[in-house]
C-alpha cells in the first residue's frame, strides 16, 4: 500500500538547510492500522505530508497503491488526494458556515460521481451522525465535529485515511469513541495511518513507527 | 468542478457575509447607477433639443436685427434694434436664388384681454407663409390666410398655452379678444411646439399688415417698415449655406455696410446650431460617462480589496479544499466567480437604482414645467452591466491567483 524508499526532505531556511527526513524506508501494508509517533521536530509531520501527497520528497521514491507519486505534478497529486486519501486533522478544519452535510460533500465537488447528497448522507450515517446533517459545525460538540471530518474523509471511498493528531482537541472519553470508530473503519478494510504522541492512542493500532531526528527509530 | 458548483459556492459565501457583500457591491452599484442615469439624461435632453430644432422648420434661417455680438439668445428676445425692414425681406425674397420662402415678422409686447383674463404676451405680425416656414399646424381653426393678410383683417391665431390661459377648456375659435384695446377675432389655435423654443406657444399671431397698421405705428417711418425678424426657408438642405451667404450679401448692400464694418443684423442657420448642439451633447455624454466610469473603477478597487481580505481570512478553507483534491484552477475559479457574482449583483442593482434616479429626475424636471421623459437605452444598460462584470473579473484575478498559489500545508496551519 505505502512503500517509502530512502525518502529525504530538505527545507531551506535562508542560507541554512534543514534536513527534516534523512532516508526513510518503510512499508505499510493494505488494511494495516499504524501509528507514527515521535517528539516534536522529529519530522513526523513532514513524513505525514509526504504520505498524504501534500508535499514532495527531495529524494527517494514513494509508491502509493503501486503508483509512483514522488514525480507527479500538482494537478495529478490533487487527484490522488481526492480519490485515494482521506484526511482527518487535529482541528477538524470544517467550513464553519456550511452544514455538516455540505462539509462532507466538499471532496465530491472536486471529483467523484453519483448523487453527492446521497453519498454524503451515507458517509454521515456510517459515523452515526445522520441526525445532525443540517447542523453547522458550531452547533456540534467536538467529538461530533471530528466525526463529520471523518465522514468527509470517507466520502470518496479512499484506500487510506491519514489522521494527524485526530484526538488532540478532544477529551479522553471522546478520544476513545473516535479511536473505536477508526478501529471499526479499519476492520472494514481501510488502511489507517495516524500521527500521535499519546501512547494510549497509539495503543489502539497494530504497530507504532517511532521517528526521531528524521530517521526511523523503530518500525514496531 | 462544474460551473454550477462555482455559482452555488459563491452565492453561499456572499450570502453568509451579507453586510460585507452589500458594502462591497455599493461601489459598483453607484457607478452603474451613475453611468446609466447620467448618460440617459443627457441623451433625453439631446433628443428633446433635436426635436425642438426640427419643429422649428426645415432648412430654417433666422435673421434678426443687431450684430450677433450684442445679442442675448436665440429667438424669444425682443430686439431693441430696428435695422431690419419689411423691404429687406422683400429684397431677399426676390434676389436670393437659394431661398424658397421669406416670412417677415414683427414682435410687439401687448396686453391681451379675453373676458376677465388679462395677460401680457408677445404678438407677432406674420405673413401667411410663416406657417410653412416655421412648420406650424393649427390645432383648431385655420392659420392667417392671404385674404386676412391683404385685407389687414383683425384676426388672431393663438399659441396653445396662451389659448389655455385665456379660455381654459373652452374653444377659442370664433371668440373675440382685445389686443392693446383693439378687438380681434380668434380664427385658430396652434399646436404646441417644442419646449426649448416654446415662446410661440404663449404668443398671439396676427397678419403682419394689421400689425404694422395698428400696433407698431410709433416705430414706422414713412418709407420703410421696421420688423423684428425674418424667417427664411432655403430651397434644400444643400443650399442652406449658400442662402445664408446670399442673405448676408443682400442685407450688407442694402444697409450700406462697408467691408471692414460689422453686420448690423444676425443670420442664424438653425441646422448649423442644431449640429453644434448635437456635438456638444455628444461630448457631454462622453464626459458624464467618463466621470461615472471612474466610480466604476473605484468600485472595482473595493472589490479587489475585499477579495484579498477574503483570501486571507479563508486561508484554512483554501488549504482544506486543496487537501481534499481541489486543483489550482478550482480555487482560482471559485474566487473569480465570487468577485464576478459580486459585481454583477452590484451592476444589476445599479441598473434598478439608475432607472429609479432617472424617473425621479424626470419627475423633478416635469414639476418645473418641462414635460421631459427619459428612457433607459438598452445599449447603456448592456454596457454598464458588461463593464461591471469585467471590472469584477479583473479585480478578482489577483486575489484568485494568490489563493490558488497557497501551499496547502502552510494554509492548513494558518491561524
Amino acid at each position: 500500500m505505502i512503500e517509502l524508499d530512502n525518502i529525504t526532505k530538505v527545507y531551506k531556511a535562508g542560507r541554512t538547510e534543514i534536513l527534516a527526513l534523512r532516508g526513510i524506508n518503510c512499508l505499510i501494508k493494505k488494511g494495516e492500522m499504524v501509528a507514527i509517533t515521535g517528539p516534536s521536530g522529529s519530522g513526523k509531520s513532514t513524513l505525514m505530508n509526504i504520505i498524504g501527497c501534500l508535499d514532495k520528497p527531495t529524494s527517494g521514491e514513494y509508491r502509493l497503491d503501486g503508483i509512483e507519486v514522488s514525480t507527479l505534478n500538482d494537478n495529478k497529486l490533487a487527484e490522488i488526494r481526492n480519490k485515494k486519501i482521506g484526511f482527518v486533522f487535529q482541528s477538524f478544519n470544517l467550513l464553519s458556515r456550511t452544514t455538516a452535510l455540505a462539509n462532507v460533500e466538499v471532496p465530491l465537488i472536486y471529483g467523484g460521481s453519483g448523487s453527492r447528497r446521497q453519498r454524503a448522507s451515507q458517509a454521515l450515517e456510517s459515523v452515526g451522525l445522520a441526525h445532525r446533517a443540517k447542523h453547522r459545525p458550531s452547533e456540534l460538540a467536538g467529538g461530533e465535529q471530528q466525526r463529520v471530518a471523518i465522514a468527509r474523509a470517507l466520502v470518496n471511498n479512499p484506500s487510506l485515511i491519514l489522521a494527524d493528531e485526530p484526538t488532540g482537541n478532544l477529551d479522553t472519553q471522546t478520544s476513545k469513541e473516535i479511536m473505536l470508530l477508526f478501529k471499526q473503519l479499519n476492520q472494514q478494510g481501510i488502511t489507517i495511518v495516524l500521527v500521535t504522541h499519546e501512547p494510549y492512542i497509539a495503543a489502539y493500532t497494530q504497530r507504532t513507527i517511532k521517528i526521531r531526528d528524521g530517521q526511523i527509530e523503530a518500525l514496531g | 468542478m462544474k460551473i454550477w458548483d462555482c455559482f452555488a459556492t459563491a452565492l453561499r459565501t456572499l450570502l453568509s457575509h451579507k453586510l460585507r457583500s452589500i458594502l462591497t457591491m455599493l461601489g459598483i452599484l453607484i457607478g452603474v447607477a451613475a453611468v446609466i442615469s447620467m448618460v440617459s439624461l443627457v441623451r433625453a435632453e439631446q433628443t428633446m433639443v433635436k426635436e425642438s430644432f426640427e419643429s422649428l422648420g426645415a432648412n430654417l434661417i433666422m435673421v434678426t436685427p443687431g450684430a450677433s455680438s450684442a445679442r442675448g439668445g436665440i429667438g424669444g428676445v425682443l430686439s431693441s434694434e430696428s435695422t431690419l425692414t419689411l423691404e429687406d425681406a422683400e429684397a431677399i425674397a426676390s434676389n436670393a436664388p437659394s431661398v424658397l420662402m421669406v416670412a417677415p415678422v414683427t414682435q410687439t409686447s401687448t396686453q391681451i384681454v379675453a373676458g376677465r383674463e388679462n395677460v401680457g404676451c408677445i404678438t407677432l405680425g406674420v405673413a401667411p407663409n410663416y406657417q410653412y416656414v416655421r412648420n406650424f399646424e393649427p390645432e383648431q381653426g385655420i392659420f392667417i390666410t392671404e385674404q386676412d393678410y391683404k385685407g389687414r383683417a383683425r384676426v388672431v391665431v393663438l399659441g396653445d398655452q396662451l389659448a389655455e390661459t385665456l379660455f381654459g377648456q373652452m374653444s377659442p375659435v370664433g371668440q373675440s379678444v382685445r389686443i392693446n384695446g383693439r378687438q380681434f377675432k380668434v380664427t385658430g389655435v396652434l399646436k404646441a411646439k417644442g419646449e426649448a423654443f416654446g415662446f410661440e406657444d404663449q404668443s398671439a399671431m396676427i397678419p403682419l399688415t394689421t400689425a404694422l397698421a395698428t400696433l407698431s405705428s410709433g416705430r414706422t417711418s414713412s418709407v420703410e417698415h421696421t420688423i423684428q425678424a425674418i424667417s427664411i426657408q432655403a430651397k434644400s438642405k444643400e443650399t442652406v449655406n449658400a442662402a445664408q451667404w446670399e442673405i448676408s450679401q443682400i442685407l450688407r448692400q442694402r444697409h450700406h455696410i462697408r467691408p471692414e464694418e460689422e453686420d448690423d443684423f444676425t443670420v442664424i442657420n438653425m441646422g448649423e446650431v442644431s449640429r453644434i448642439a448635437d456635438q456638444m451633447y455628444g461630448i457631454g455624454e462622453l464626459i458624464m460617462g467618463a466621470i461615472a466610469g471612474i466610480s466604476l473603477l473605484v468600485g472595482g478597487i473595493g472589490i479587489m480589496n475585499i477579495m484579498l481580505v477574503s483570501v486571507t481570512e479563508r486561508t484554512r478553507e483554501i488549504g482544506l479544499r486543496k487537501a481534499v483534491g481541489a486543483k489550482r484552477r478550482d480555487i482560482s475559479t471559485q474566487f473569480l466567480t465570487e468577485s464576478a457574482v459580486l459585481s454583477f449583483c452590484g451592476g444589476a442593482m445599479g441598473v434598478v437604482l439608475g432607472w429609479f434616479l432617472l424617473k425621479i429626475a424626470c419627475a423633478v424636471v416635469a414639476n418645473m414645467g418641462f414635460p421631459f421623459s427619459a428612457v433607459l437605452s438598452g445599449d447603456v444598460v448592456a454596457l454598464a452591466v458588461g463593464v461591471s462584470i469585467f471590472v469584477g473579473l479583473i479585480s478578482g484575478i489577483y486575489p484568485a491567483v494568490r489563493a490558488a498559489r497557497l501551499n496547502p500545508i502552510e494554509a492548513l496551519r494558518h491561524e
